[in-house]
């Protein structure tokens, strides 16, 4: 058996592996397009889906030796090619994949996609990536077939039981003969911390820990909180909070850079057009790389070249300071804030477009504060003592030196120790080979994490009132699966339900990852709840009967909720699964 | 002598013309490369086996197509500098050596030849190994030799380049490129 992690990320994908308890994990290279014409292999396969205009490429030139005659392209030259025609690239795929505002499964892809342009779904562009890894695998390794594997699949923690279930559903279009397991990604990270230190991490953790894991991706900001708890003598992990999915990372970093420079540019007089600020935002992320690395220059020379064969007369010199890098990057997505500081939002404008649900506070040090103010008890928020760095911003010392800087102020203000730092894990593959860990772990022995599930479940109920004319009833929203329930449980709602057997029905259904006290039949507003897609299914039975049934709620193997509908009567042992309906609503 | 693998006359090759054009000292040792006494053998050299009439072109072509890709090699090299302040010859440079390198770092692995710093002290053995050291200057009699390290060596350990589909052409080390309105 091969224990397999899969990185299923916003802007990059990556696949690691073990056979082993003694060896960590390793990433297998991924054979891509790299040019048209160009295959090659590299450890990260970013999350790209290009679509050529017919005739943009030679035939064949975007062949893959398991497609030869591939007719779009994902991995590098998506990337590469998207950049320059981003109207056929399809982006940020996982990011649609939880975003409930729009039809999930409906061919919406790449976003306001000029007419005649090739479409998929953000379901069918996640299975498109999962399939190259899939073929990848099986290039390499012909005689241990995938699907012979412990397979594991990372979500972010911020996923709800809709997302996690349609990352599934892309895995099996993939081309899974059995769903993977799900994991979440913060935990990923904190399993290949611990595959890195083997037993040592137990001497550098002690019981009451709380470990913050804090990931700043390409695209995406998540923060969970794992506490480190006794059980029979050992030390077991336990993930306590997650926080929401903030769609902010190092892109936007490098954007915000690229602006300021474009800026400074136009001051003297010269002009950028698309393609040299394309250049100018690649040459941002390098420049900012070496400001934010170790010993840093005072500036960073930029150099935008000129799109025409003359590179030295036509191209533009610029600088990139320190203080200025400080002032965009640190002061703008790391401000020192208090501990009571809250993301700011602007007023809501009267008519919102449908793309994606982009924060507007940019400052990742406010959200920060936002997720610890969430639980904690006292002064009003959780004193995490160690910290765990993932994702590509990460790497940098000065942004983790920024982040610790604050959380320390925040904690020996109030009285807490400093927390320390829980080092050693590749900000980039750390996810993959943490999950390729865990897979081993699960059937092999090893720590592990618990958790459950992420976030609490409601169904909402219209309440029995005198109907009002032009006003809707109002809706309670009542718990039916409690945050952290573990894997394998089942949890039922008493109240009956009488349902019309051969007539679809639905219910509305909400998620919190606030509310962590909340058990099964606890009935609140839904004012506090985020709606996530409505469940519905089609009772089949004598028509127009009326069966009385009770709401149940499961937790797969696999880490998915599954809602199911369960005659009341005892000698009636009826079961119809309720299925979520993602074609979004308005 | 034995000699060069093609990867390693390759990067000679391309890498060369750049180190002359910018290191003086390089420079100058390469002029005398010519003047040096060669080194002398113990024992009479096998005949070197005769070199290809045709020597194999695609991977250098990939290779030239890559520095230009991720580097803009081929567009310095073709280009005129004799018109261009340093400063601005300069700061191309920049867009060259970073892509350039990066490109190079994909397909291929450098590792210096010798271990030494430069300017160490460093003795040949009798039959050490001339394709991977060459010795120049004051060469008198049978080794070992005394010297100092003048330059450690390049060696590629390992290269991948991408592979190729069928029907690919490796000449068009890039395309022309149109922007449509």
């Amino acid at each position: 058996m091969i224990a397999i992690g899969i990185d299923l990320g916003t802007t990059n994908c990556a696949l690691s592996f073990t056979d082993s308890a003694s060896e960590p994990p390793r990433p297998l290279p991924i054979p891509q397009v790299l040019a048209p014409g160009e295959v090659g292999p590299r450890p990260l396969m970013p999350s790209f889906l290009y679509f050529p205009a017919p005739g943009q490429f030679a035939p064949g030139s975007l062949a893959l030796s398991w497609v030869p005659g591939a007719r779009d392209v994902v991995g590098t030259f998506a990337r590469s090619q998207g950049a320059t025609t981003p109207g056929r690239l399809v982006s940020s795929a996982k990011s649609w994949l939880s975003h409930a505002g729009v039809d999930r499964s409906g061919e919406i892809l790449p976003w306001e996609a000029p007419e005649g342009v090739p479409r998929v779904s953000p379901l069918e562009a996640s299975a498109r990536y999962l399939a190259h890894l899939r073929a990848a695998w099986e290039q390499a390794h012909p005689d241990d077939a995938l699907d012979d594997q412990e397979v594991v699949l990372t979500v972010p923690a911020s996923f709800d039981a809709v997302a996690r279930e349609l990352t599934q559903q892309a895995a099996m279009l993939a081309g899974f003969e059995e769903p993977p397991r799900l994991l979440e990604e913060p935990q990923a990270a904190l399993y290949d911390w611990v595959a890195q230190r083997g037993d040592a991490w137990r001497d550098e953790v002690s019981v009451g820990d709380v470990i913050l894991v804090v990931d700043i991706g390409g695209g995406t900001t998540d923060f969970s909180l794992i506490a480190v708890r006794e059980e029979d003598g050992t030390l077991e992990l336990e993930r306590v909070a997650v926080g929401d999915h903030i769609l902010l990372g190092g892109d936007n970093m490098d954007l915000a850079l690229a602006y300021t420079v474009r800026a400074q540019l136009e001051a003297d007089g010269k002009s950028l057009d698309d393609w040299q600020m394309r250049a100018l935002t690649h040459g941002c992320r390098a420049a900012k790389e070496t400001l934010l690395g170790e010993d840093p220059p005072e500036q960073c020379p930029l150099v935008v070249p000129s799109r025409g064969r003359r590179l030295i007369g036509g191209s533009l010199r610029a600088e990139l300071s320190r203080a200025t890098l400080n002032a965009v990057l640190l002061d703008g997505f790391f401000p020192e804030v208090a501990v009571d500081a809250r993301p700011q939002t602007p007023r809501r404008v009267g008519l919102t477009t449908l793309g994606l649900p982009y924060p507007s506070d940019a400052a990742i040090t406010r959200h920060l504060a936002a997720f610890l103010g969430r639980g904690g008890d006292g002064d009003g928020f959780v004193r995490p003592t160690a910290v765990l760095f993932n994702g590509g911003v990460t790497r940098s010392p000065l942004v983790r030196d920024r982040i610790m800087g604050i959380l320390t102020a925040w904690l020996t203000e109030h009285g807490a120790p400093a927390p320390t730092v829980l080092s050693g894990t590749d900000a980039e593959l750390a996810v993959s080979r943490g999950a390729a860990y865990y897979a081993w772990a699960r059937r092999e022995g090893g720590v592990r994490i618990r958790g459950g599930t992420a976030q609490s479940y409601y169904v909402g109920i219209e309440r029995s009132e005198l109907a009002v004319p032009g006003i809707p009833p109002r809706v309670d929203a009542v718990c039916i699966a409690p945050f952290g329930m573990e894997e394998g449980s089942e949890v039922q709602l008493n109240q009956v339900f009488g349902l019309v057997l051969g007539e679809p029905v639905s219910f509305r259904f909400f998620g919190s990852s606030t509310r962590q006290d909340d058990d099964v039949g606890t009935t609140t507003t839904v004012a506090p709840l985020t709606e996530l897609a409505p469940i519905e299914t089609t009772l089949d039975g004598t028509e127009g009967q009326i069966v009385e049934v009770r709401l149940h709620a499961r937790v797969t193997e696999v880490g998915t909720l599954e809602l199911s509908a369960v005659a009341a009567q005892p000698d009636d042992d009826q079961r119809w699964k309720l299925s979520f309906d993602v074609r979004g609503q308005d | 002598m034995e000699p060069l693998g093609f990867g390693a006359r390759l990067w000679l090759a391309l890498v060369l013309p750049f180190r002359v054009l910018f290191d003086g000292q390089l420079a100058a040792r390469i002029d005398g490369v010519d003047d040096a006494p060669p080194a002398l053998p113990p024992e009479p050299e096998p005949e070197p086996e005769p070199i290809e009439a045709e020597p194999e072109t695609t991977s250098a072509l990939q290779l030239l197509t890559l520095f230009q890709r991720e580097g803009r090699f081929v567009d310095f090299l073709q280009e005129d500098v004799s018109g261009f302040s340093d400063a601005d010859i300069g700061a191309a440079a920049r867009v060259v050596h970073e892509g350039c390198t990066r490109a190079l770092r994909d397909v291929l692995t450098l590792a210096p030849v010798r271990s030494e710093d430069e300017g160490a002290a460093v003795e040949l053995a009798a039959g050490y190994d001339a394709s991977r050291t060459r010795a120049t200057g004051n060469l008198v009699g049978e080794p070992p030799f005394r010297g100092t390290l003048a330059h450690h060596g390049w060696e590629v350990t390992k290269i991948s380049l991408p592979t190729l589909v069928e029907g690919h052409d490796p000449s068009i080390v890039a395309p022309a490129e149109v922007e449509i309105q």
